[in-house]
């Protein structure tokens, strides 16, 4: 039996057991909207902007680790969902977006809604195709999942012009696909991990920095393992958050520009060094010539090409985080007893001076709401529990600073990218994989305002995210830096006419809420997090001169950080001036 | 340093374009880049000559091996091998200037070129060889007015057994 390209790629994503997709209709795409019509078991959501499409399937995706589909149509369906892609791409998600293409023999005539999708892709993608016979479907989406899912995964677009999927062809899903120009290695060569283990064990000043690869990876299990038999200081990136429980003795919390002081000056200070799916990103690493002068480094990661990139790496692994980590622990189990316990413990003490700093302290208030406050409000109530989304900004580090993740793939947020308006679409990923559970959008008044349409496809879904907007009625974190770096010239930074977002989540029909004093913020909250089937929009109006601490400056090392005024005594010489 | 670096990538639409696209994302600079399909008509070879210091090579073949249309690659320059490029050069000689027209042929015999076309008014001549000694050619030809160079960029090969197969 013949069916059309169009039903094929639904039973393509059916055979691969997907169950939801996130699209937006156009011309290009009508045959497999029909073809989506027909049947039941793929849902599909309908956005109200394609970027918000390939938000919400990442955040699908990070929260599941399942693949996320998206459905676009050509030309301007497209280019609205770069941004998305490029976010996917930035940290590794992986994804699959289905592209609406105009007639093959259309191609390249500049035809209505014609871009060149797999150009414009390209630079943000795992890899791409057009599909040019009807033939390919079903072999191409495989490839297309096997490529996203596989290594280090990743987006993977497909694009199929319209003709294609009229045309009628046999359809069989293939079992498996073997691709002689793509075959990751996942192992982790045994001597390496031996020169490895031998490395760590020689450790006096070590320390364990472990990133997003692990969430992606599905290494957490391993990582505690790993901490557990080595009771090393250990710290994670904005993205690694939760593989290592933030409650774990061991863990010193987040590292780089913002991270804890104590986690930074163990990177500084460390003489042996571990890297888990972790790729010195210029955030993390502070200034290249400053960095970390003495330590020795071991990295494991699935990607050749993050090893060695930025920082010399005595020992490198190439490899499944978790795999690696597995076969490493197994050997040091037997080896414990060669850790220079004395000289770790005297690490240790040090480690633990610069915690008793309390980097993360801050003033709290009666009079105004301090945003601090109010994650740690949030965390109190959800048991650190929720799903918490966010977008970029001081909003975001707050959150990662004070949402104490004890669990992986909890923390959704755009690292790599750094891309205002994830925080809402993805929360709606994240509630349909996870229906009963508690998803927060930590967002702030700028960024919430980049994809605040996707309110209304919440209502159609009824999905009852909470969003919790840190108001303080600047790009704040944009302001920070003009208050540090360009003498308090607040360019462009205030947001002049926000809306009253109150009444504007009530109009997109949910329940929105203004809290003003920090007396009430508790109450609010309680009140929100009670609404199990609602969206509820809680407006917080923070204090506006808030700044982000600990902080370190463009150009400064892990050991120059800038603490907050009156943190730390002793330290105050290192604040700026 | 210099390197020339051999890649056996699936003979598809858009796989020149990510391999340029690579380059210019990171900017790693090509000093050339030459492609044709091989005997197996799904494979491309490719040979890119590129300048760069050691870390600087080493992820660019990381990247390119990361690219999901490379089958395989090598560095050419880490071993013995041969490097060839075919330059096509015409120059002004008129028939009336014999002396001029004798000094082209003998250089081009030195280098074990031909003169492939005439006319009343030019010579084209074709050469193979190095880049250094394409180079040398063309400065050796510094006496005649030169019309147009073409050069094909570099290609190359493992000496020995030394082989870059699927
Ligand atoms: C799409 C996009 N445009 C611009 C930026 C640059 N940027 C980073 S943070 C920020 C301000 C964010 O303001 P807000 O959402 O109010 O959060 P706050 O810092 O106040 O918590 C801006 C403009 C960005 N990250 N993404």
């Amino acid at each position: 039996m013949t069916i059309t390209g169009a039903d094929i790629l639904v039973r393509c994503l059916q055979d691969e057991g997907i169950e939801h997709i996130f699209g937006y209709p156009g011309g290009a795409a009508l045959h497999i909207y029909d073809a989506i019509y027909k049947q039941d078991q793929v849902k599909h959501i309908l956005v109200r902007h394609e970027q918000g499409a390939t938000h919400a399937a990442d955040g699908y995706a990070r929260s599941t680790g399942k693949p996320g589909v998206v459905l676009v149509t050509s030309g301007p369906g497209v280019t609205n969902t770069i941004t998305g892609i490029a976010t996917a791409y930035m940290d590794s998600i992986p994804m699959v977006v289905i592209c609406g293409q105009v007639p093959s023999g259309l191609i390249g005539d500049d035809a209505f809604q014609e871009v060149d999708t797999v150009g414009i892709t390209r630079p943000c993608v795992k890899h791409n195709f057009l599909v040019k016979d009807v033939n390919d479907i079903a072999s191409t989406m495989k490839k297309a999942f096997h490529i996203a899912m596989s290594g280090r995964p990743g987006p993977v677009v497909v694009d199929v012009p319209k003709d294609i999927t009229a045309e009628q062809t046999e359809y069989s899903y293939p079992d498996s696909v073997s691709m002689r120009s793509y075959q990751p290695n996942t192992k982790g060569n045994p001597k390496q991990i031996t020169k490895g283990v031998d490395l760590l064990l020689s450790a006096k000043k070590p320390i364990i920095y472990t990133g997003g690869g692990v969430v992606i990876g599905n290494a957490s299990e391993q990582l505690r393992e790993l901490v557990s038999l080595l009771k090393y200081p250990s710290t994670s990136t904005l993205m690694g958050l939760g593989a290592i429980p933030a409650s774990d003795p061991d863990f010193l919390g987040m590292l780089g520009m913002h991270g804890t002081y104590e986690a930074n000056m163990a990177m500084h200070d460390c003489d042996v060094m571990i890297a888990i799916g972790a790729r010195f990103d210029d955030r993390v690493t502070g200034d290249l010539e400053k960095f970390s002068p003495d330590t020795r480094i071991v990295q494991i990661d699935i990607d050749p090409s993050s090893i060695g990139k930025n920082v010399k790496v005595e020992v490198p692994i190439v490899g499944d985080c978790a795999e690696v980590l597995a076969a490493m622990s197994k050997e040091l189990a037997g080896r414990l007893d060669e850790i220079d316990r004395p000289a770790i413990n005297q690490w240790w003490n040090l480690v633990s001076e610069w915690r008793s700093i309390d980097s993360l302290a801050y003033n709290p208030s009666d009079d105004v709401i301090k945003p601090q406050f109010v994650v740690e409000k949030a965390l109190e109530l959800t048991n650190g529990n929720a799903y918490i989304t966010s977008d970029v900004g001081q909003h975001q580090m707050w959150a990662a600073q004070y949402y104490t993740f004890e669990n992986p793939r909890r923390w959704i947020n755009s690292g790599g990218l750094g891309t205002m308006g994830f925080g809402l679409p993805a929360a709606i990923g994240v509630q349909l994989a996870h229906p009963d559970e508690t998803v927060v959008c930590i967002t702030g008044d700028a960024s919430i305002i980049m994809c605040i349409q996707e309110l209304s496809t919440c209502l159609q879904y009824g999905l009852p995210i909470k969003v919790l907007n840190l108001n303080n009625r600047y790009m704040g974190m944009v302001r920070q830096w003009q208050e540090f770096f360009y003498d308090r010239r607040y360019s462009h930074s205030y947001m002049d006419a926000l809306p009253d977002f109150v009444s504007l989540a009530e109009s997109f029909g949910h329940v929105g809420m203004r809290v003003e004093k920090p007396q009430d913020v508790e109450v609010a909250l309680k009140e929100a997090f009670e609404m199990k089937d609602r969206l509820v929009f809680i407006d917080v109006m923070t204090d506006h001169t808030e700044n982000v601490y600990p902080m370190i400056a463009a150009g400064k090392g892990h050991n120059e950080m800038v603490l907050k005024p009156g943190c730390g005594k002793d330290q105050q010489e290192r604040e700026l001036a | 340093m210099r390197r020339i670096i051999s890649v056996l990538l699936e003979n598809e639409a858009g796989a020149l374009s990510r391999v340029a696209g690579l380059f210019s994302a990171r900017g790693y600079n090509i000093e050339s880049l030459t492609v044709a399909p091989t005997d197996d008509p799904s494979l491309s070879r490719m040979t890119i000559v590129t300048r760069g210091t050691d870390a600087i090579i080493e992820q660019i073949t990381k990247q390119l091996n990361k690219l999901v249309d490379v089958v395989k690659l090598i560095d050419l320059t880490e071993g013995a091998h041969i490097e060839r490029e075919l330059m096509l050069v015409k120059v002004t000689v008129t028939a009336s200037n014999s002396e001029q027209r004798e000094e082209v042929a003998r250089l081009i015999g030195i280098f074990r070129g031909r003169i492939i076309d005439v006319t009343e008014l030019t010579y084209t001549l074709e050469m193979t060889g190095s880049t250094s000694k394409a180079d040398a050619f063309l400065d050796a030809l510094s006496q005649v007015e030169i019309i147009e160079v073409v050069r094909s960029g570099v290609s190359g090969i493992g000496r020995g057994k030394r082989a870059l197969k699927a």
